[in-house]
């Protein structure tokens, strides 16, 4: 009696604890970590039956990582990753086209434009350059105002910017380049500025870094990151170039094949509510819910409208072609002189 | 009447035992090293390329009528030329475009489209909509614009011809060879000065150089790179000695190179100088021999397998650094750097795979010329041979000084440099000190977690790194008979030396990230680092165990075999007491390289995961090089920390385990 009690007991205690969350997902991320816990935290608020188990990385290796999971996906979820990804996801067919409740709130620019969608844009990340003024005055550089200002003989080896082979910063430069000048435009803008760049980051922060540390006056980056250098009290300015800029966003989609449908589409549900783009917008001053965001400081105040209407399409079905012409026009800068 | 039985050994309990834990360890460097390394060649073969004819196209005419047949796309491109042969092999996500096979095409036209696949297994994309199989589809002109097809896989040599021809990628081999070469020269060079003034001379402070020498072998190998950015680069220290040339590129590669490769080149070098034979110098000194010439004669062919061997080693650590070139290399590619190009910043694997072939092979070259030469240099010790003992000469003595105090100090302010830049607080506007850049919680990288994985990952790789490498080493040595098994164990063994840290990394994403591999879940936690430390750095443990295990006479398994005693209860209370010391190097050994490696580890962390040396990485990467230089000091004072333990431990066993030595 007492032995069957007790297995019962361990038998109850295992369903209550397993009741305690009523699914789990296992959501793949790019978000910082540091933003992952409030994330969590906020959504168990309105949903305290679901678990999220994060597994996060940076873009590249979570892109790959669900590619190479393409036939036997693990994760349910994606909550925070580049919509140029999740567009790779959909073309191989690995997303579960659904339109959330409540979608219809959204910025069109960040909702997949099949119906229904397979993918929902959270934030922006938007592309700017970061200019040492103190560097610059030594070097009597004027402030660059624009993209073609930048391949001006002045700026000789005093630019910077990531390689878009290795960076997604990189990549969201040249396809705006390519989408504002036309084919042709772009990659003659792009012969001309390369003559003027100092050398290629592999990471999209580091130029703006390395302007604010003034290693090199002029840093293409993103403002996120030009925004935080300059609290951190660098003597840099945040410059948004007159032709327009590049964007990339964040986004969420289910996984298609699942084993817990509900639960992801009340995650997915969740994700495109005004609370939690009031969460976005703690890190990103552009978030896809109208009239959510809150200037975030050091940002400059006309970015949004100098947004271009990026074609994420263009950007991804083209993404390696552009390449692949990039990295032979400009990769082999490192054949040794002489 | 049956076939008389053939006479056979038997084999005793221990016997069967032993072979049965050889069997083991050899077991774990097939699934650890073997394996993954087949994944990796195989996927290098493993092609993409787009089939013309598994598409079929039809066109109408201007007021939208499909009248003309439809036509396969092979012919159409057969008839038009548009797209060349080479444009057909791509990557996993290539993308191919159909408006080129039409000369006429214009978005604004009104002729219409329809494309379907003539099989069912036909993939194509009408923007970013996937449509698989034989159904038509039908575009307006503007949307045309939007299909694409996709690629099918196969197996073949394409990636190899992609690699050939595309210069960008081809030139690195150009470039990593030629800074390796310059860095082994430049190194061997003052390495053997080095050498030369510690056994040649009666300087002073002998072992304080050496301690000073040492020092490189505890940071990861970017470290010095990013001494050089402080030190030579835009608003480094001492720029203008740079004379207007970047650092950014095959000076600082060299230069780090160098730096790290200084205490190995110099470790094997002291070693062949100390054991020339004293009777050769007597001899030229009776037949009065110039100085010069005794050192052209004597020395330099006495050392010439430590040099050779040196020079190869260096060659080998250059070739196949990562961190280095990846933190100073500017716009100079090198293999190593290619392949995480590659795999992380453009996910094509099977590339990542090709360069790791090309890479392969001078990795493995340098390293059978090495593993030659060895074997050579053991000859030359004669048990008649006596040992050189300098005599003191002044004006010798004090170039000897000079020299090292300049390399010393060299070294000194590579680390210094680092060290200060960590304390600053933002370079070069605010130098007042602070402790912002050790704050990693902050910064990405892993933050201080990544510090106690690592320390983490040093202990388990030091401990179950020792316990598997002498085991392995004990088999092999003392097993009877079993040849073949051995010798092929033996070749096993000597293979990690090889393999560059990139491509076992690499290597064991294809094999472990594979969903149907059973050893699946090992992905991406610790374990699979552990495992991935103790492979890479098997060889030099496996070989400091067994030159051990060979000073120690096999008589002793013989009388214990005849005393019934088993052979785990010898081990347990001879050989391991007695071989204690070696034990103790190999298990620092293994901590000092699982802190400081990047490379094979670079692909196999995951976030649970962050290592203090790939945060090093990560930071510099993201423009953080205060807080980078920060984290690389913290792995050298723990390495420090734990050399000097290691030291103090190896006194303690030597004075209770070795006194048997003392005669």
């Amino acid at each position: 009696m007492t032995i069957k009690k007790s297995v019962l007991a361990v038998g109850v205690g295992l369903l209550m604890s397993s009741a305690a969350f009523a699914a789990e997902l296992t959501v793949y991320t790019a978000v910082e970590a540091e933003d992952l816990k409030r994330y969590a935290d906020a959504f168990n608020a309105d949903h305290p039956d679901i678990k999220i188990n994060w597994v996060r990385d940076s873009t590249g290796i979570v892109t790959a990582k669900l590619l190479a999971e393409k036939d036997n996906p693990q994760a349910d979820v994606i909550w925070g990753l580049a919509a140029t990804s999740l567009l790779l996801m959909k073309s191989e067919g690995m997303l579960e086209a659904y339109a959330p409740a409540g979608v219809e709130n959204l910025d069109k620019k960040f909702v997949d434009k099949s119906t229904p969608p397979a993918w929902t844009g959270m934030d922006a990340w938007v592309a700017s350059v970061c200019f040492n003024t103190v560097e610059g005055g030594k070097l009597g550089l004027t402030a660059p105002t624009s993209w073609k200002d930048l391949t001006k003989p002045e700026y000789k080896g005093h630019v910077i910017m990531p390689n878009p082979n290795s960076s997604g910063t990189g990549f969201l430069d040249v396809s705006s380049w390519l989408q504002m000048f036309g084919e042709e435009g772009g990659w003659q803008f792009m012969d001309a500025l390369h003559g003027n760049i100092a050398r290629y980051t592999h990471s999209g922060s580091k130029p703006c870094k390395l302007a604010a540390a003034g290693e090199i006056p002029i840093g293409v980056s993103f403002a996120f990151r030009g925004a935080k250098s300059k609290a951190a009290g660098a003597p840099i300015e945040i410059i948004v170039p007159s032709e327009g800029v590049g964007w990339d966003m964040e986004a969420t989609a289910i996984v298609a094949g699942t084993d817990d449908l509900d639960a992801a589409k009340k995650l997915v549900d969740w994700t495109v509510t005004k609370k939690a783009n009031e969460l976005y917008n703690s890190g990103y001053a552009v978030v896809a819910y109208p009239g959510v965001a809150k200037p975030v400081e050091h940002f400059p105040a006309n970015l949004l409208e100098k947004m271009i209407d990026n074609d994420f399409e263009f950007a991804a079905n083209n993404r390696k072609a552009i390449l692949a012409e990039w990295q032979k026009r400009y990769d082999s800068k490192s054949e040794p002189k002489g | 009447m049956p076939a008389g039985v053939t006479v056979k050994a038997k084999l005793g309990r221990d016997d069967i035992m032993m072979r049965g834990f050889m069997v083991m360890i050899a077991l774990y460097l097939i699934v650890t090293l073997a394996l993954p390394l087949y994944a990796m060649l195989s996927k290098a073969f493993s092609t993409y390329h787009f089939d013309l004819t598994q598409y079929e196209l039809q066109v109408s005419d201007e007021q939208g009528v499909f009248g003309s047949p439809p036509v396969s796309v092979q012919q159409l491109n057969a008839k038009t030329g548009a797209i060349p042969d080479e444009k057909l092999a791509t990557s996993s996500d290539g993308r191919l475009g159909l408006t080129k096979l039409f000369p006429e095409f214009s978005f604004r036209s009104p002729v219409r489209y329809r494309i379907r696949g003539t099989s069912g297994d036909a993939v194509f994309l009408i923007g970013s909509e996937r449509y698989v199989g034989t159904e038509w589809q039908e575009t307006d002109s503007n949307t045309f614009r939007r299909v694409v097809v996709r690629p099918v896989k196969s197996r073949g040599l394409a990636n190899f011809t992609t690699y050939f021809s595309t210069p960008s990628l081809f030139y690195s081999i150009r470039n990593s060879l030629m800074v390796s070469v310059i860095s082994t020269i430049i190194t061997v060079t003052l390495a053997f000065g080095f050498a030369y003034a510690l056994s040649r001379s009666c300087m002073r402070y002998k072992g304080v150089f050496r301690l000073i020498a040492m020092a490189p072998i505890l940071v990861p190998s970017l470290l010095p790179g990013i001494a050089l950015v402080y030190l030579f680069g835009n608003q480094g220290m001492l720029k203008s000695m740079m004379m207007g040339e970047s650092i950014y590129g095959p000076y600082g590669i060299v230069f780090g190179s160098v730096f790290f490769t200084f205490p190995h080149a110099l470790m094997i070098i002291t070693t062949a100088l100390a054991i020339s034979d004293a009777r050769l110098y007597e001899a030229a000194a009776s037949l009065r021999a110039s100085p010069w010439k005794v050192f052209w004669t004597v020395t330099i062919p006495g050392a010439r397998y430590g040099l050779i061997s040196a020079a190869f080693v260096v060659f080998n650590l250059v070739i196949t650094d990562f961190g280095l070139p990846k933190v100073i290399g500017g716009q100079y590619n090198v293999l190593a750097v290619d392949i995480y190009k590659q795999v992380i910043g453009q996910q094509n694997f099977e590339m990542g795979a090709v360069v790791s072939v090309v890479l392969l092979i001078p990795a493995i070259v340098a390293f059978a010329i090495d593993r030659q030469v060895q074997k050579k240099q053991v000859a030359l010790l004669s048990a008649r041979s006596v040992v050189f003992q300098p005599k003191p000469n002044r004006r010798f003595d004090w170039i000897s000084f000079a020299y090292c105090t300049l390399i010393a100090a060299f070294i000194i302010i590579i680390l210094g440099v680092c060290q200060f830049a960590a304390l600053i607080k933002f370079w070069p506007y605010d130098l007042s000190f602070s402790l912002r850049n050790y704050n990693f919680d902050v910064m990405d990288g892993g933050g201080w977690d990544a510090y106690r994985n690592s320390i983490q990952l040093g202990l388990l790789t030091a401990f179950f790194g020792t316990a598997i490498v002498f085991v392995g080493a004990y088999m092999v040595e003392k097993t009877q008979g079993f040849r073949t098994g051995r010798s092929l164990f033996q070749l096993l063994a000597m293979l990690p030396m090889a393999i560059p840290g990139m491509v076992l990394g690499l290597a064991y994403i294809f094999f472990f990230n594979n969903p149907d591999n059973p050893l699946n879940p090992i992905y991406g936690t610790m374990a699979i680092l552990v495992i991935c430390s103790i492979t890479h750095f098997y060889t030099v443990s496996h070989l400091t165990a067994v030159t051990a295990l060979k000073q120690m006479d096999t008589e002793f398994e013989s009388v214990s075999a005849s005393l019934k005693t088993p052979f785990y209860k010898l081990f347990a209370r001879v050989t391991v007491p007695v071989c204690l010391p070696s034990i103790l190097d190999i298990s620092i050994y293994l901590f000092v390289n699982a802190m400081t490696t990047v490379s094979a580890v670079v692909f196999l962390y995951s976030s649970q995961t962050t290592l203090a040396s790939v945060a090093v990485l990560n930071m510099d990467d993201a423009g953080d090089v205060a807080p980078a230089a920060a984290m690389g000091m913290m792995i050298f004072y723990t390495n420090a920390f734990a050399r000097i333990v290691h030291l103090l431990a190896s006194k303690a066993v030597l004075k209770r385990t070795q006194e048997w030595r003392v005669r």
